[in-house]
Formats: C-alpha cells, structure tokens, sequence
C-alpha cells in the first residue's frame, strides 16, 4: 500500500439478518482527496460510512485507515477483534459529521468543539480553547460561541458540529447527508464551509445528494446501489458520462 | 350573543360594547369547596386544641436535644442509605443496558429481588445476619464477628440502601433510555471510551428526566428511615418513642417528630428544584409550558 492512502476498504460486507445492505464494497481514498458518495436511499451509504469509524460492524472484509487495520488485530492467521479502548483511539483519527448534527445539548457551542480533545485527547484546556475558537472563527461562529445547541439554527448547529470533528485534527472526516435536514436557505452555508476545508486539504468522504458540490469540489464520486459499489471515478467523468446506465438514470432522477 | 343575533339584527348599536366593563366568570362551585375545605380543617383544629393535647410538651420537646439528635441520625441514615441507593442504582442501571448477557441477568435478579421484598424485613434480615453467620470475612485473611459490625446503622443503611438501589435502578434505566441514540454515536465518533461516554455525555443528559424521580425517592427515604426505629438505631421517631415511653405523652411526642419531617421535606423540595434548573440548562423549556 502506498503511503498517501489514507482509506482503504476491500469486500466489505454488512448483513442484517438476511438482508445485505453491503456487498463487496471497495474503496480507496488517497490524502487530501474528497470523495462523495451518491446513491439512491437504501443503498447502503450511511451503512458504508459507519463501517468505517465502527458504528457498524462489518460481517466480513477489511478496512484500513491510515495504513491500520480497523477493528481488528491479527495475530498469526486470525484476526482478533480490538478491545474498547483501542477501538476509541482509532476513532480518534476519523471524524464524523451526521445528518442530524448530534450535539451534545447540555454543552455550548464552544463546550461541544473543546470536548474531544480535552476529554479525549488530553490536550491544555488552554491550548484547545484558543484552537476551538479559532476554528469556530473559521466556520463563521465567532459570536456564537456561548450558545447552546437549542439557541442555534440548523445552519449554525451543523457548522459547530463540522468544527467538533476538525478541532481533534483527523486524518479524516466523513460526512453522512450534512445538509439533508437543512432549510435549502441553510444549506449553502454548510457547503461553503466545507469546501472551504476541502480547500485545505482535508481527507473527506460525503455521503451526499448534493450533485453541485460533488461537481464543484469531489475528485472522486462513487455511485452505490442495493449494497454494491456500482461506478466509482473522477468526478468530472461519474457525473457527466457515467459508464452505468443506472448511475446516468440517477443523475437525471436527481437533476429533474 | 348568539351568532343569529349578530346576522339578523342591523341594529349598529349592540356592536358598541367596547366600553362596558368586563366581569370575570365566577367559579360558584370553587368557592363552595374552598369553604366546604375551610369549615374541615377549622374542626380539624379546634378538636386538637380542644383535645387531650398538652402543647406546652410539643413546644418543650420540639428543640429537646434527644429530638435534635434523633433529627441528625435521621438525616445522617437518609445520606447514606440514598448515597449508597443511588450508586448501586447508576451500577444496576449500566449492568441492565450494557449488552452483556451475564451483567444483565444479574441486574435483573438484583431488582427482582430487592424490590420484591418488604424494606422492613431486609432490615430486620441484616440486623439479625449473626443467627446465621456468627462470623464473616475471607478465610485466612480476616475474620470478625458478624454482631460487631452489624450495628443498627450498617444494618439500616444496607437494607435500605440496598432495596433503594434497586427502585432508583429503573429511575436511571428509564434515564439513559431518553437520551437520543445520535448522542451515544457523537459520543463514539470523538473517541470516547464507552466509561467516558457515560460519565461526560449520556449521564449528565439523563439527569434532566432522573432528577425529579430521585428527588421523589429522597424524600420518601427521609421517612423511610424510620423503619430503622424497629432495630433501635436512634433516629428521631426511635428518641421521640423512648421519650413517650417515660412520660407517656405519645401523640405530643408524635407530632414533634411530624414537624421535623415536614421541615426536612421542604426543604428537600426547595432543593430539589436548584438541581433541576441545573440540569435543565441548554434544554429549550425549563418549566413544562401548561
Ligand atoms: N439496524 C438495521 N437493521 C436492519 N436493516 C438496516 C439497519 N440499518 C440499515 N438497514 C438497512 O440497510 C440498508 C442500507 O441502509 P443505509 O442507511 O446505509 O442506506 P442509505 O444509502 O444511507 O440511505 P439514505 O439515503 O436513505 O440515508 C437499508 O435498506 C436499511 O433498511
Ligand atoms: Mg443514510
């Protein structure tokens, strides 16, 4: 494996029961890339990126973020599953945004951005304050700071919620649908933010219905359908001459 | 007015009302209860006053030191058996959830069991422990008489302690229950331990909806530890008997300890509110909009 991956998945597999909702799902995501997955609902998205900070174990496959394999540990010819402890310090390396901001409510906005790397990382309270509040600077929260999540809009909830996965300085952030339960008016305000992070050389992986910002800011799209990885590529080519017929009728689903 | 006036009429004056007075709507039927409950309790107290009640005695023994002692025990006991309620209840409560089939089996039978027996009995089992275990410790390490250390505050504070765990168990359960299952991802997502995660970001959540239930149990265990009068640890409904026991005066002495008990309650309730606003803090409503 080369040394700039910084994700790489290889067959991954997720069942419920009997039902697949990942199949033999593969990937690699180079540093500073930004990939956006599109797919219709149901497709196993949100399943995909879960795997990858292990909200969700996979059934089988492997995953390796930054050249470490997720989740498990192998010893010899097995490959033993990771106790709590080190499953929380490899999360600490991949950041997460979801679709419903999941702030924390008793805490504010500066509170919420301090908490990992205080809490986690065992950073100078000093040190943090002074990085949090920058960054909240950087996503346009300077006077917000104090609020609680319940005195936000959904705009501003969602960028507090970028800036608590960037303030623990990941190899990574993924996001799931960050702007699918925002006003449309609201959207544009998360998008500028991340963008403005991809800019800077964040590794970001977008679940996203978003075809504008996949246009404008992905290097890479991947179409996933029913659990498979159906189409993945440079951006420019996914999304305007796609080699699937079924990625071509979803874009047009999208666009109409 | 009925709307068939308003349609029918063309009468323009009946529309100029805007000047006349406006006369609230009697609650005839209020007014009766509240006299009907006035007339009760002014019966209620003239037959106190009137009976064979000696007030100077409740007003000589209200500060008696042997009250104000029993006062102290009463509230040391409610300390310690809540304190000691509260942790197995956080303890039980995180054993119940936390997927291990074995932790929770456990729990289940804790609660089954503590909360299945009458609390005056437990106390009565541990005090009495020595009839079936004259001794206890680990072989060889150590070793004391069972009657040495089952005093009647160790007695007390286990068995209500211990049967408490078990009821505020499912305060707490029913508390992590309402925090949002987002809240447990966000929490992981950061890299917390499952330890941290409770500690800084589930628990203080369930507090808003575990504090008015505790608050509750707090209250019912300030009276609770009377029970602990049976193996005579001296709270204050034990000294107040001892003192009736001498001089006969038992319905003053009762009241006394009353007063005491109401006086701790209030103040338990004054309290109680002061911890709800804190944890309410962030959360939309702090009172219930009725
Ligand atoms: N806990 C679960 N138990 C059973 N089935 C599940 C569970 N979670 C997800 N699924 C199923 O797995 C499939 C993939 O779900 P997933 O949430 O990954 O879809 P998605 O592509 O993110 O869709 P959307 O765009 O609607 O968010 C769905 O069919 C869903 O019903
Ligand atoms: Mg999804």
């Amino acid at each position: 494996m080369t040394k700039d991956i910084i994700v790489k998945a290889v067959d991954v597999t997720k069942l419920y029961g009997p039902f697949t909702a990942l199949d033999k799902v593969s990937l690699e995501i180079a540093k500073g890339e930004v990939c956006c997955i599109i797919g219709p609902s149901g497709s196993g998205k949100s399943t995909f990126l879960r795997c990858i900070n292990q909200l969700e174990k996979m059934n089988s496959g492997a995953i390796w973020v930054n050249d470490e394999l997720v989740g498990y540990r192998r010893e010899g010819n097995n490959l033993h599953e990771i106790n709590d402890a080190d499953m929380a310090r490899q999360r600490r390396r991949v950041g997460m945004v979801f679709q419903r901001f999941n702030l924390f409510p008793h805490m504010t906005a500066l509170e919420n951005v301090m908490e990992g790397p205080v809490q986690v990382l065992k950073e100078p309270v000093a040190e943090v304050r002074k990085r949090a509040e920058d960054i909240l600077a950087r996503v346009g929260l300077s006077d917000k700071i104090s609020h609680y999540p319940s005195q936000l809009s959904g705009g501003q909830q969602q960028r507090v919620a970028i800036a608590r996965a960037m303030c623990m300085r990941p190899d990574l952030i993924l996001f799931d649908e960050p702007t699918s339960a925002l006003d449309p008016e609201l959207v544009s305000e998360v998008l500028d933010v991340m963008k403005d992070l991809a800019a800077s050389g964040m590794t970001m992986i977008v679940v996203t219905h978003e075809l504008g910002f996949a246009r404008n800011v992905a290097n890479t799209v991947a179409f996933m359908e029913a659990g498979k990885m159906v189409e993945i590529g440079p951006a420019s080519e996914v999304l305007t001459s796609p080699k699937s017929p079924r990625t071509a009728e979803f874009i047009k689903a999208v666009h109409s | 007015m009925s709307t068939a006036d308003v349609t029918s009429s063309t009468n323009d004056q009946k529309y100029e009302i805007a000047h006349l007075k406006l006369v609230p709507k009697r609650h005839i039927g209020r007014m009766i209860a509240a006299a009907i409950v006035l007339l009760i309790l002014a019966a209620i107290v003239r037959a106190f006053s009137v009976g064979q009640i000696e007030w100077s005695y409740v007003r000589d023994f209200l500060f008696a030191p042997a009250i104000l002692d029993g006062l102290k025990s009463t509230l040391i006991m409610t300390v310690a058996a809540m304190g000691l309620g509260i942790i197995l209840g956080v303890v039980i409560a995180i054993m119940r959830v936390s997927g291990n089939p074995v932790l929770s089996s456990i729990a289940i039978g804790y609660v089954w069991i503590f909360r299945g027996a009458p609390a005056l009995l437990q106390l009565m089992i541990w005090f009495n422990l020595a009839l079936i275990f004259p001794t206890m410790g680990i072989p060889g390490l150590f070793e004391f008489r069972t009657v040495d250390i089952m005093t009647p505050f160790v007695a007390a504070m286990l068995g209500l302690g211990i049967s408490q765990g078990a009821y505020t168990s499912e305060v707490v359960r029913s508390g992590l229950l309402s925090v949002d299952s987002g809240q447990y991802e966000a929490a992981r997502a950061i890299g917390m331990t499952q330890f941290k995660m409770l500690r800084r970001i589930v628990l203080p959540q369930a507090m808003r909806v575990m504090v008015p239930p505790i608050g509750n149990e707090v209250i019912g265990m300030v009276k609770l530890t009377s029970l602990a009068s049976v193996i005579q640890y001296s709270e204050i409904l034990h000294n107040a008997q001892i003192i009736y026991f001498a001089n006969t005066r038992v319905l003053e002495l009762l009241l006394v300890a009353c007063f005491w008990y109401l006086v701790v309650v209030t103040l338990l309730s004054i309290g109680q509110y002061y911890i709800e606003r804190y944890f309410g803090r962030g959360s939309k409503s702090i009172t219930a909009s009725m």
